[in-house]
């Protein structure tokens, strides 16, 4: 017995001073970084004992989706600042991300976001009708259907373009390994084949029957349908499957600049989708959690100069580009660009004809029955 | 070898002089079977080898070589670049979290998997089976519907949710959350440890020690437990390593919330979609090295354990 006890209590003691070594550290890490990013666990030991008249230190968790994080890692240290100079007030700004639409089912199920920015204004609509936590006009409260900044769907492949990949038709291609994620729920799968259905249109002259064989045959030559965007970019660029990538186009600059020119390269199509990426306080948490100012300056703020130069600076098109150095902007290929309006009238109706079930999308990548 | 030879030759030869007559070159039968025994262990060296050799390809294969790999590509950008990767105020956030989360669920299921062997091993009551069934429970489900489950049950629009949330009670996408799927997924594996040594020792040193006149605490400390501690501090150890190293049930129900609700394979996973591969790999090598003290300490137990039974064997002196 005795031994046993000595053991167990050893390995008790062993992993509390374990904690107690990490808490000592953390604290002295974060007593040398910056506000922003500063973990929650720190913030919480200022608030308990704040020193004298400074206001309380203030959360906001914002969820978000998956290829934004190095722009919000930036963006939140620049508003903490901005926050701190004109309010006196420190703020610690926590972020999640992942799929977008996965993202949405967490906040409609209990992840209580002050903010949401997400791919697909269709996920945003979801939360404001299923959570009633927010007005269902919430797209007209700020500028540009509260899209502070844009993006597209645009082709990476392998550097030298050996598939000779130019355009929307070569990827019906037999032979052709076409990547991207799945739309029913990744924004930028729903976006790419949004894309490729307007293409198809266009190029046929709005049949939509043409529109569908084009598309059919598109996903034929999808191997893998991973959830996410950045899944999908794992598949291609780590395990080196396909010929082709459908990415977000900030997506496409980043993995050229992490992974370098000399794997990949961008190749930009005759025309695509234009991506509006919304942003939105969901007002009943902001207001439980008693945000709802701060909250919504923190959305305002991807508006103005400083946020649009961050957005471009991570390879988002700003909605704003006078605020933007000329020089970044040249990075932003020009194509012709169709928004979801001109093709599918509306998010809603895009979901209920093609990512419903049964809808579009289920016909014609469901296993054809024999 | 020589020793076991001899003994089945001598006892052929025995079975042979039983049967007078029936048999009348009985020595050429026992040739023979000693011939046949012989190149049974013959045969029994290189099916060993090849047996050996075999394994150690696979290990090779699919553990040592992946094993090197995490800590190669952890180091590829340098020490500096690698001790880096912890100090990161979200790696320590994880780390923290970790920790908690094993400190909290080991010990509730310590308890939980003592008090369920006891109930098993030393009564008899109507759904024994049943509940021995139900222990095992978290290893046949996926984790991730072990997570869905949390969602159903505490999320906004699931059965209890709506309800917390009127006290401000928040359970999934926050630590507790986090605890109660670690929980769920890791309560068999002291209990599974515990139940068939309880079973297989009975309940005759209790009823000797209780007829002695010992009270239930006494009975318990000093005759159940020492009989059990080994077993006990195996499952323990196994229940450490996967609460630390869980992802699956703990990535649904964590909301990814960094700082916050992230445990150190979700950080790894966040970490490695980043681009950033070196400090993926690095935290990916902590908990390799994790594994691998709970690889030594589980060694050590059962050498322990081997030690004292053998000391237990030995004749008093």
């Amino acid at each position: 017995m005795n031994p046993m006890e000595k053991s167990l209590g050893s390995l008790l003691l062993l992993a509390f001073a374990a904690t107690m070594g990490c808490n000592a550290q953390s604290s002295v890490t974060s007593s040398s970084a910056s506000v922003g990013s500063s973990p929650a666990s720190v913030a919480k030991a200022s608030a308990s004992k704040p020193d004298g008249g400074a206001k309380p230190t203030v959360h906001l968790l914002n969820v978000s989706y998956d290829p934004t994080r190095e722009l919000y890692a930036e963006f939140n240290k620049e508003f903490a600042k901005h926050w701190q100079a004109n309010h006196g007030q420190e703020i610690v700004i926590d972020q999640s991300h992942g799929g977008s639409g996965a993202q949405a089912r967490s906040v409609i199920d209990g992840l209580k976001a002050d903010v949401v920015t997400l791919a697909i204004a269709y996920d945003i609509d979801q939360i404001a009708e299923l959570t009633k936590g927010m007005p269902t006009n919430w797209q007209e409260r700020l500028p540009n259907n509260s899209s502070p900044y844009r993006s597209t769907v645009v082709f990476l492949v392998r550097t030298g373009n050996p598939k000779g990949i130019k355009d929307w038709n070569d990827l019906v291609k037999p032979g052709i390994e076409v990547i991207t994620s799945n739309p029913k729920t990744s924004g930028a799968g729903r976006l790419a084949y949004m894309a490729g259905w307007g293409f198809a249109l266009q190029a046929n002259n709005n049949d939509e029957a043409k529109a569908k064989e084009y598309i059919s045959a598109l996903y034929k030559n999808v191997p893998v349908l991973d959830s996410g965007a950045r899944g999908s970019t794992t598949t291609f660029v780590q395990r080196g499957i396909g010929d082709v990538l459908l990415a977000w186009e900030n997506e496409a600059l980043l993995a050229i600049k992490e992974l370098g020119k000399e794997k990949v390269e961008m190749v930009v199509p005759s025309m695509s989708i234009l991506a509006e990426p919304p942003v939105a306080v969901v007002d009943k948490y902001a207001e439980a959690n008693g945000t709802t100012e701060v909250a919504k300056a923190y959305v305002e703020y991807l508006y103005t100069p400083a946020g649009q130069k961050i957005a471009a600076k991570h390879y988002y098109r700003p909605t704003k580009p006078e605020d933007v150095d000329p020089a970044v902007l040249k990075q932003f290929p020009e194509l012709k660009l169709f928004t979801v309006k001109d093709v599918f009238s509306s998010w809603k109706d895009a979901n209920d004809k093609h990512f419903k079930e049964g809808g579009v999308f289920d016909s014609i990548y469901a296993p054809q029955p024999k | 070898m020589v020793d076991g030879t001899e003994v089945s030759g001598g006892r052929m030869s025995v079975t042979v002089q039983s049967l007078p007559g029936a048999i009348p070159k009985g020595s050429l039968v026992e040739t023979n079977l000693a011939g046949r025994l012989r190149l049974a262990t013959d045969e029994r060296s290189w099916v060993k080898a090849l047996l050996i050799t075999s394994t150690l390809v696979f290990l090779t294969l699919v553990l040592f070589v992946p094993l090197a790999a995490i800590f190669a590509e952890a180091l590829r950008k340098g020490v500096a670049v690698y001790f880096a990767s912890f100090t990161d105020a979200h790696a320590l956030s994880a780390i923290r979290l970790t920790l908690l989360v094993a400190i909290i669920c080991v010990p509730l299921n310590l308890v939980f998997g003592l008090a369920a062997s006891w109930a098993i091993a030393k009564f008899q009551f109507p759904g024994k089976s049943m509940l021995i069934t139900l222990i095992d429970l978290p290893f046949a489900v996926s984790p991730v519907i072990s997570g869905l489950i949390f969602v159903l049950l505490f999320g906004l629009r699931g059965w209890l949710g709506p309800w917390l949330d009127s006290y401000h009670i928040q359970i999934i996408f926050a630590v507790p959350g986090v605890i109660l799927a670690t929980l769920f997924v890791t309560f068999p594996f002291v209990a599974r440890e515990v139940i068939p040594l309880m079973q297989e020792q009975g309940s005759d040193e209790e009823l000797a020690a209780v007829s002695l006149g010992a009270s239930g605490w006494q009975t318990f400390w000093r005759v159940t437990l020492p009989n059990v501690k080994w077993a006990l501090l195996y499952g323990v150890i196994l229940c450490n390593a996967r609460a630390m190293g869980e992802f699956g049930a703990v990535n649904v129900v964590s909301g990814h919330v960094r700082g916050k609700t992230n445990t150190l394979p979700l950080h790894v996973e966040i970490l490695y979609n980043e681009y950033n591969f070196a400090a993926a790999f690095a935290v990916a090598s902590l908990l390799a090295l994790l594994a691998l003290i709970t690889l030594a300490l589980k060694s050590a137990v059962e050498w322990r354990v081997r030690r004292e039974f053998e000391q237990a064997l030995e004749p008093p002196t």
